[in-house]
């Protein structure tokens, strides 16, 4: 039962994915572009912990829990940089 | 017994219901007409899809890893958090391109509703005369120039 939801999981999120894709590559404005890049940055954490529940083992929580900071940070940077012209001013 | 079973059946539930709202979060992302109403889905659907596959992955390991985990609570906590902040940020970046490039008003601007008569405006400006701002920097550190 678990083996089973956990691929219809994983199928909805790489579709999802996909569409974060879309939207990164078709983006009329950047701010289009970064939110499909946080969009990107936390459908892969849910990937992540997708992955290491299949495989049962906590070695993947570290990544999920780096890769959310890092994602946030990336895109606090980059809405920054948008409005102010530099990161750190 | 009993209880590995019910616990199947919430770890697969929570896990069903976090791959939809994720994938429908997304599907808002790329079907959506402007920003502002792009920005509901991934705040929201997407963030609460995460925070079903963590709880999922929250029950599954007592029961099958034989562990204890608490990383993914301070997973969910994290983006929970962060999730708003990101958003207002690219909703006042999106706004800011908006002013700057006049030329794509009415492209960018789709959906937006009509300014404040008094010359106040969105989020990342403030009025228009700077000397009736009693929040206003004499050397126009609020102001358009996005070099200052």
């Amino acid at each position: 039962m678990i083996a089973a939801a956990l691929i219809i999981a994983m199928g909805c999120i790489a579709l999802a994915m996909l569409l974060n894709l879309f939207r990164l590559f078709r983006g009329p404005t950047p701010a289009d572009r970064i939110l499909a890049l946080d969009t990107l940055v936390i459908n892969s954490i849910a990937f992540i912990i997708l992955i290491g529940i299949q495989q049962t083992t906590t070695t993947y929580f570290e990544a999920a829990l780096l890769l959310a900071m890092v994602g946030f940070v990336g895109t606090a940077a980059y809405c920054k940089f948008l409005l102010r012209g530099d990161v750190v001013e | 017994m009993t209880v590995t079973v019910i616990a199947d059946a919430v770890i697969a539930g929570l896990l069903l219901l976090g791959g939809g709202f994720a994938l429908i979060g997304s599907w808002g992302l790329a079907k959506l007409p402007s920003l502002m109403s792009r920005l509901h889905g991934p705040t929201k659907a997407t963030t609460l899809g995460v925070g079903s596959c963590l709880v999922a992955s929250v029950v599954y390991f007592p029961v099958h890893g034989g562990v204890w985990t608490a990383h993914e609570l301070l997973i969910t906590l994290f983006l929970f958090i962060t999730a708003p902040i990101s958003a207002n940020l690219i909703a006042k970046a999106y706004l800011h391109g908006c002013h700057t490039a006049p030329g794509e008003q009415s492209m960018m601007a789709e959906g937006m509703p009509d300014a404040a008569e008094n010359g106040a405006d969105w989020a990342t400006f403030g009025y228009d005369d700077a000397e009736e701002d009693p929040l206003s920097v004499p050397t126009g550190a609020g102001g358009k120039d996005p070099s200052a």
